[in-house]
């Protein structure tokens, strides 16, 4: 990968959003460089999803900026950062036309090829005829990842990838996402399972009330938080 | 003749493929496929458009659209006829009790269910389907082929309906088409005639085709729904 373009380090800077005379995010800025898992955290409405959304370029902020080391995100018109949705949205087709389609829209070529690949990747080869919508939670988590990884991102943001799966599949993903991120690809998601913040993660981005805490090594987030939403949040606390 | 008796001859025409019985029914689809075919590459693209775009008036277009769908088949007779008759703004084409004047008049009929229909389902998907697609960077006419692809059954169905509808109305295709032998009548327009002439076999040989075709009509309706369901999980 060295010597290649790269659209990292992301430097996101003051992002802010106002919804019906709401400040949902206020001034969140944080860098995020090559490799590693980051978690971003914090109660519900923190602000998680939105910063994740605002990164992927799917809203836009009232202020602040979003800055890629090349262009905007995207080499060769492609964009190089892909995302993971709570609830996969799965396409009425066939598995493997789910990941054809995707290939399909952004121009790669030998799309069936890199299909194959991703289902064979991924163990979805025996479920590549079924309609997508049929698979089970974990099913469909594996087929969305599988989808954004066919896309060759640097970096793969995950909104709450395990939110709605039982342990099985929940270990399953973790793996999944453990795995990619020794292969070199970057990480940021958010999670509202401090187990797993703990499993993989390795820097943590706490949000509160949109606003960014806290930026810190998982490690020491987990053992000693600097301040008093993070420590509220962790001791199980509610937080307004 | 009694009921009995018309029936047996009205058989009797299904079955020896009598030539102006299979002339009327051929030109009933004709008719009314082509229509369909009309109503499906305008109306396909419009209900999409309508479905993404956003703009001042577009509920109103809507409600009338919607409204349109009920439009009484004697009514859209009488605009078409309005303009193909002589004096009408398209009279020198000279469509008038033609074959494609029933098509118009059909396609009339049968748009504002397109319409409708592509809008509903395709507005419905492209909520769901928004983030991932615009992921993709599928947004606005870029979308429209998934959607359209993913709304597939859906749509059949919508097709199926439309031509239902048009090939049981009498209305539209009797008051541009003129009823005219071996060239503009139709099933309806004739099960209408010789009724009241007392022509009963051919009415009800025509009627059966007739409930025979919706039938097969609401069959496949119900098959595209249920495979739908498959792929909608």
């Amino acid at each position: 990968m060295h010597g290649m373009p790269t659209i990292l380090p992301l430097q996101v800077e003051g992002l802010t959003l106002h919804r019906d005379g709401k400040r949902l995010l206020d001034g969140v800025g944080f860098a995020l460089p090559r490799g590693g898992v980051t978690a971003l955290i914090g109660p519900n409405g923190a602000g998680k999803s939105l910063t994740l959304r605002l990164c992927h370029g799917l809203i836009q902020p009232d202020d602040g900026t979003i800055g890629w080391a090349i262009g905007s995100g995207r080499i060769a018109g492609r964009p190089r950062h892909a995302m993971v949705f709570q609830r996969p949205v799965m396409l009425r087709r066939s598995v493997r036309a789910n990941l054809v389609h995707a290939l399909r829209a952004l121009d790669f070529d030998q799309p069936e090829h890199r299909a194959g690949a991703a289902l064979a990747r991924y163990g979805l080869a025996d479920l590549a005829e079924r309609p997508a919508r049929l698979l089970s939670g974990g099913e469909q988590q594996r087929l969305a990842i599988a989808r954004a990884w066919a896309l060759e991102p640097e970096l793969l943001m995950l909104d709450e990838p395990s939110a709605h799966l039982d342990p099985g599949a929940t270990r399953q993903i973790e793996q999944i996402i453990a795995g990619l991120a020794a292969e070199g690809m970057t990480i940021l998601m958010t999670t509202h399972d401090l187990g797993q913040v703990r499993r993989l993660a390795n820097r943590v981005l706490f949000l509160h009330a949109g606003r960014l805490k806290e930026d810190a090594p998982a490690e020491q987030f987990l053992r000693a938080p600097a301040s008093p939403e993070a420590r509220a949040f962790l001791a199980g606390d509610l937080l307004w | 003749m009694d009921a009995l008796g018309a029936m047996q001859a009205a058989i009797r025409l299904m079955v020896t493929f009598d030539p102006q019985f299979l002339q009327i029914v051929g030109l009933s689809l004709r008719v009314t496929l082509t229509a369909v075919l009309v109503a499906a590459i305008i109306g396909l693209p419009l209900g999409a458009w309508l479905a993404l775009a956003r703009f001042p008036g577009r509920t109103a277009l809507i409600v009338v659209i919607n409204g349109l769908m009920g439009l009484p088949p004697v009514v859209a007779g009488l605009v078409v006829f309005l303009f193909l008759s002589r004096s009408g703004p398209l009279g020198p084409l000279g469509l008038l009790f033609t074959p494609t004047a029933m098509i118009i008049a059909q396609t009339i009929l049968v748009l504002p269910i397109v319409i409708a229909l592509t809008r509903g389902t395709l507005e419905e998907l492209w909520q769901e389907y928004r983030e991932h697609l615009t992921s993709l960077g599928l947004t606005g006419w870029r979308a429209v082929p998934t959607l359209l692809w993913d709304g597939r059954f859906a749509l059949a169905t919508g097709l199926l309906a439309g031509f239902g509808r048009a090939s049981a109305e009498v209305g539209a295709v009797l008051i541009v088409g003129g009823n005219i032998a071996n060239y503009t009548r139709t099933m309806t327009t004739t099960i209408a005639l010789e009724t009241s002439k007392g022509d009963l076999p051919l009415a009800l040989g025509l009627g059966l085709v007739l409930m025979a075709l919706t039938l097969a009509i609401n069959a496949a309706g119900y098959a595209a729904s249920r495979i739908g369901t498959r792929f909608a999980g």
